[in-house]
């Protein structure tokens, strides 16, 4: 009976959450060291206006064209940061700054002038997402995992979610070296022919794939979250980037699982009646993570002042 | 090209496009701004030579270095390295850019680092073997930082991470050495074991081209100067280049005449 109500009720929406935690956390280790970790903030507010327009082309809640239409929001404001950036002479903080806000402010406006309440598509859910909703109703058990027919009714964010992680890492995985070269060191690396223009741009492409993705499943909170905090908290762990990059994996992992866990359990056992934002409590836990790093953390204080012989 | 154009903008008379050269630059013109930093400058390097770049300071030193290596987008003008361009020849090419235009706090160690002047033959996806390692050890040997083989890159001192980045450079294995600055905030014996190294590197018959900011240093390690103010200024050996007449006209008034004292005419 545990099996069966697990199975079928959090299993997907644990797995969706880590999923997207994960997808994430893995380009923020980048976005981090770059001084960009507010890409994957941003583009989490300026998909929505993208989303809200597909809606309004098409009519439907699909994903083709929600992931198209945010993909193209998020690219136009990539370019609007660098336009603002560029154009006006404007720190890059400040042009990423102007442009999320407005951009999610005109979803929003975009959002309440447009007739949704049919579909499941509102302010509140681009907040929270909807992963408590995220459950596999078919699933009879374990052994549903081996049952083709009750796996073809499987919430649809599961397989997307897993694509675009693939995306994700096969990306890092074949431009690992170039990627960590042009982080650490921009004109080496132009010295050695890396393009590093079109390398960081195709990692912002990246990063806002995830977002995308992420943001549809489980909303904007936990996306800007999964992008700074357990990179963050893993940096203070180590001074590897590979090593960096597998701690990033595994607090993401414990956010999603434990946040997941707790939001659903949590208040019950203090006696509370309803369970709370499975998607505030995983950021909340990342949080945490990143909290208990910094205090903890073995290389928290890691060069400040160089050693001198 | 023509026989026209073998002739640079102040008339000297240039070698088939340098293609003897290690280092050739023509009518090179970069701007960041409205400003040019770096006008309709000519430089010629011959191989086996080691050449300081010096000039005041905002003089376009490291900006002419960048834009021959192709790291910065020239508006006007080209380079050719050992008389190809410069996107054929990356792979004869080492770099050490300034100490300061890296973030130090990385999460690398300094191995690691050297390990990056071996992209352009590990590639994207090439293994890394037993082999690579023992050479960027190699390396890390020469400039004397082998014990410091596993530390973070942020733990070293300002003289340590220079040599760390000449240890990158040299596994580049390269033909012609690109240096932006590399004493410039380093200690007495860095100093000394960076330039033992570089004079290592021209008995090897490598070719070594560094912006250079004391003129106290130019004649006892460089054998020829190239003086730049945003136009080239002088461009020779130390003799013919380094004089108190070259100085002053690419310092002006920023430079102590008893500094030139000591520097040009000797002590």
């Amino acid at each position: 009976m545990m099996g069966e109500e697990f199975v079928a009720l959090s299993l997907t929406p644990m797995l969706i959450g880590t999923l997207a935690a994960i997808a994430c956390a893995l380009p923020g280790n980048f976005l981090l060291l770059r001084r960009q970790a507010l890409i994957g903030d941003a583009i989490s507010h300026v998909v929505l206006p993208g989303i809200v327009v597909a809606f309004l082309i098409t009519g439907v809640i699909a994903a083709v064209p929600m992931m198209l239409g945010a993909a193209s929001a998020a690219v136009v404001a990539v370019v609007m940061i660098e336009a603002i950036r560029r154009l006006g002479r404007i720190e890059p903080g400040a042009a990423m700054g102007v442009t999320f806000t407005a951009m999610f402010a005109g979803g929003v406006l975009l959002l309440e002038q447009s007739d949704t309440s049919a579909v499941h598509l509102d302010v509140e859910h681009a907040l929270f997402g909807n992963l408590e909703s995220l459950i596999w109703l078919d699933a009879t058990g374990w052994a549903s995992l081996l049952d083709v027919e009750a796996l073809a009714y499987l919430p649809v964010e599961l397989p997307r979610l897993l694509i675009v992680l693939s995306v994700v890492v096969l990306f890092i995985w074949v431009f690992w070296r170039p990627l960590k070269l042009s982080t650490f060191d921009e004109s080496f690396a132009q010295s050695m022919g890396i393009r590093t223009g079109p390398l960081g741009f195709a990692l912002v492409i990246v990063a806002a794939l995830a977002a995308v993705a992420a943001f549809d499943a489980v909303g904007s909170i936990i996306v800007i979250a999964m992008f700074i905090c357990p990179p963050a908290a893993a940096r203070l762990m180590t001074n590897h980037l590979g090593t960096q990059v597998a701690w990033s994996v595994l607090f993401a992992t414990l956010s999603a699982v434990i946040g997941y866990v707790l939001a659903g359990y949590g208040p019950l056992w203090l006696g509370a009646d309803n369970a709370v934002s499975a998607a505030g409590m995983i950021a909340a836990v990342s949080g945490a993570i990143l909290a208990l790093t910094a205090i903890v953390g073995p290389h928290r204080s890691r060069s400040g002042a160089p050693a001198e012989e | 090209m023509t026989a026209i154009e073998l002739a640079t903008s102040n008339g000297t008379l240039m070698d088939d496009h340098g293609a003897d050269a290690a280092l050739a630059i023509r009518s090179m013109t970069v701007s960041y701004g409205q400003k040019p930093a770096v006008f309709s400058v000519d430089m010629t390097v011959p191989r086996g030579s080691m050449t300081a770049i010096i000039g005041p300071n905002g003089a376009g030193k490291s900006t002419l270095l960048k834009a021959a290596l192709g790291v910065i987008k020239p508006l006007a003008g080209s380079a050719t390295v050992f008389g190809q361009p410069v996107e054929n020849a990356r792979a004869r090419i080492a770099y050490v850019p300034q100490r300061a235009s890296v973030d130090w706090d990385f999460p690398t160690r300094v191995l690691d680092v050297v390990l990056m002047g071996l992209y352009r033959e590990l590639g994207l996806l090439g293994r890394l073997r037993g082999t690579h390692k023992t050479r960027a050890m190699e390396c890390l040997e020469r400039v004397d930082m082998q014990d410091f083989a596993k530390r973070q890159i942020g733990q070293l001192s300002g003289g340590q991470q220079q040599r760390v980045f000449l240890a990158r450079a040299l596994a580049q294995n390269a033909d012609l050495y690109f240096l932006d600055e590399p004493f410039s905030g380093v200690d007495a014996a860095t100093e000394k074991a960076i330039i033992n190294v570089l004079q290592g590197l021209r008995a090897d018959g490598k070719t070594v081209v560094a912006v250079h900011h004391d003129l106290s240093t130019v004649p006892d390690y460089f054998d020829r100067v190239f003086l730049i103010n945003t136009t080239r200024v002088a461009e020779g050996t130390v003799e013919e280049a380094f004089t108190p007449q070259t100085l002053q006209e690419a310092y002006g008034g920023r430079l102590a005449m008893g500094q030139l004292g000591q520097t040009a005419l000797g002590t």
